[in-house]
């Protein structure tokens, strides 16, 4: 005897039913997400729109009481981030590219793979303590290249890891034409697996922009802060995510609106990054 | 299986090949003649080591950890898996096409220029002449002629491998490697390639790894029946299509096997 194949099939109803209960799920869980989301940067916005004022970005941090701005603290934040990234970003790339290419005998890569996959995830106030101990503590005094490296430890298992995925997402047989022709390794691996993996490789860079821009616990323990305008990488040196840190624990009213203008900053230029690296990535796919 | 059906000049002497995936034997004891400026094809089931043993011709294989061949292929009296010279080399005189179409993420012209630039430093003027030659040799060239800027993979697949075929072209290699080229390709495109691979033979020494058997009755010289990593039989195409000497040979190309 044949099923009846229309709707008052019993097999047919019942996983209707399952289809109905797991999307509304999913979709609650969707709604659960972007809650606070949507939550974190309406009240960032409404709390910090008072400070976002074009003094924000042309004072520096004022004493308590005093007017001013984030300037000084903007300009450190751009400097270490970016120092950090020129640091970690080549290192980050050659060694995802060693672990792509290069490491398919032997046991090295996948170890170092599984260690990257570590520093990945250590907290970064372990990264911060570690800089701490081994530079700061030594030297005697807090420096933005302190900093710049702190930030360069973060950014580096994320470029390794997100290079290394993006180069094993192109085809060997794209390898193959390649050294097929006559193409020794290293031109393969720069004219065609880099060029097939570029997008994913520049996204992934700036995914760690993103993160390091609002790290805080580094930044403590290795720049720490100044309160004026200083370009000087040997001395300490003000960021945002610490001037928002000391500033929103303070019991000044100016501060805590100056910590909520930072905050809202930092986190629309996260969101402004990681809408451009999306826009980068799908582009190419 | 007989002794070897030996030719008078061969480009590719093959010799008591054997290959290894790991620790599964894929070809046992293969020899075979490769005949200079004619067409060779390989056929047989799936799996019966045609597209391996293709691949040990230049060395592809040393991609791959485990992988391993031992025995003799000679090529201009050296054993290619035992020169101790630069494998790029050897891969530059033994082009290969691929069954599926590969175009670099490159624009049409650079990816035929990529494998010219890696051994010649032409000038400008000569290295549009040897695109538009490549292309015009693999009946490309009135079709992309206008657009070579455009990306090589905004091509239609027939037209991709015709682009992968001229680029092989491009570097003019002395053997050409076709491992199953038109198995993903339209009626027209195939009869396109066909064409291409009927003139080629004048220039290069063609080795076609083929499923299809007409294919390989239309275009080859010499055909070669693989089973199990075996070489069943080897011999002219005529012969082998028409007065088989093994039993086997004859009930696969006449679809008396599975």
């Amino acid at each position: 005897m044949n099923a009846k194949l229309d709707a008052s099939n019993r097999v047919y109803r019942f996983r209707r039913r399952v289809n109905a209960v797991m999307m509304a799920l999913s979709a609650a869980a969707l709604a659960f997400g972007l809650f606070w989301l949507a939550w974190i940067i309406a009240t960032l916005l409404w709390e910090g729109a008072a400070a976002l004022r074009p003094s924000l970005f042309t004072q520096p941090t004022p004493p308590p009481g005093g007017d001013g701005g984030l300037s000084n603290a903007i300009l450190g934040s751009v400097l270490m981030a970016g120092v950090g990234t020129l640091i970690g970003t080549p290192v980050g790339i050659l060694a995802g590219t060693y672990l792509a290419e290069y490491g398919r005998r032997g046991w090295l890569a996948p170890v170092t793979r599984f260690v990257n996959d570590v520093l990945l995830s250590a907290p970064s106030i372990v990264i911060g303590l570690f800089i701490y101990a081994v530079w700061v503590a030594q030297v005697g005094h807090f420096s933005g290249w302190a900093g710049a490296l702190a930030l360069s430890v973060i950014v580096i298992p994320v470029v390794v890891r997100t290079t290394d995925d993006m180069l094993r997402l192109v085809p060997n047989s794209l390898r193959e034409a390649a050294v097929a022709l006559g193409c020794p390794t290293w031109k393969m691996i720069t004219l065609v697996s880099y060029r097939a993996a570029r997008a994913g490789i520049l996204t992934g860079v700036l995914l760690a922009v993103a993160r390091i821009s609002g790290e805080t616990a580094p930044l403590l323990f290795t720049a720490l802060n100044n309160q004026f305008t200083s370009t000087d990488m040997n001395a300490p040196m003000a960021n945002l995510p610490v001037v928002i840190f000391q500033f929103a624990m303070s019991p000044y009213e100016d501060w805590q609106r100056l910590a909520w203008g930072g905050a809202a900053l930092i986190t629309l230029l996260v969101l402004a990054i990681n809408i451009a690296a999306r826009m980068l990535f799908s582009k190419k796919h | 299986m007989g002794t070897v059906q030996e030719l008078d000049k061969p480009k590719l002497r093959v010799r008591d090949l054997d290959f290894y995936y790991g620790s599964f034997q894929a070809l046992k004891k293969v020899s075979l003649d490769v005949a200079e400026n004619q067409v060779t094809a390989f056929i047989g089931p799936s799996g019966c080591g045609k597209s391996t043993l293709l691949r040990t011709f230049n060395r592809m294989f040393e991609l791959y950890p485990e992988q391993r061949a031992t025995g003799e292929v000679v090529m201009d009296g050296e054993n290619l898996l035992t020169s101790k010279r630069d494998v790029s080399l050897i891969r530059a005189k033994i082009g290969m096409v691929f069954q599926k179409a590969t175009p670099f993420p490159m624009s049409i012209y650079d990816n035929i220029a990529f494998g010219v630039r890696l051994f010649e430093r032409l000038p400008k003027g000569q290295m549009e002449e040897r695109v538009e030659w490549a292309l015009q040799k693999a009946a490309l060239w009135e079709e992309v002629k206008d657009k070579l800027s455009q990306s090589g993979a905004s091509l239609s697949g027939g037209q991709q491998q015709r682009l992968c075929i001229a680029r092989g072209v491009a570097v003019k290699p002395q053997v050409l490697l076709l491992d199953e080229p038109c198995s993903a390709l339209d009626p027209i495109s195939t009869a396109k390639i066909e064409e291409l691979i009927e003139e080629l033979k004048n220039e290069y020494t063609v080795v076609i790894v083929t499923h299809n058997m007409q294919q390989a009755a239309r275009i080859s010289d010499y055909t070669a029946y693989m089973y199990l990593g075996d070489l069943v039989e080897f011999g002219e195409t005529d012969q082998i299509f028409l007065k088989p000497k093994e039993q086997a040979t004859e009930d696969y190309i006449t679809g008396r096997f599975g």
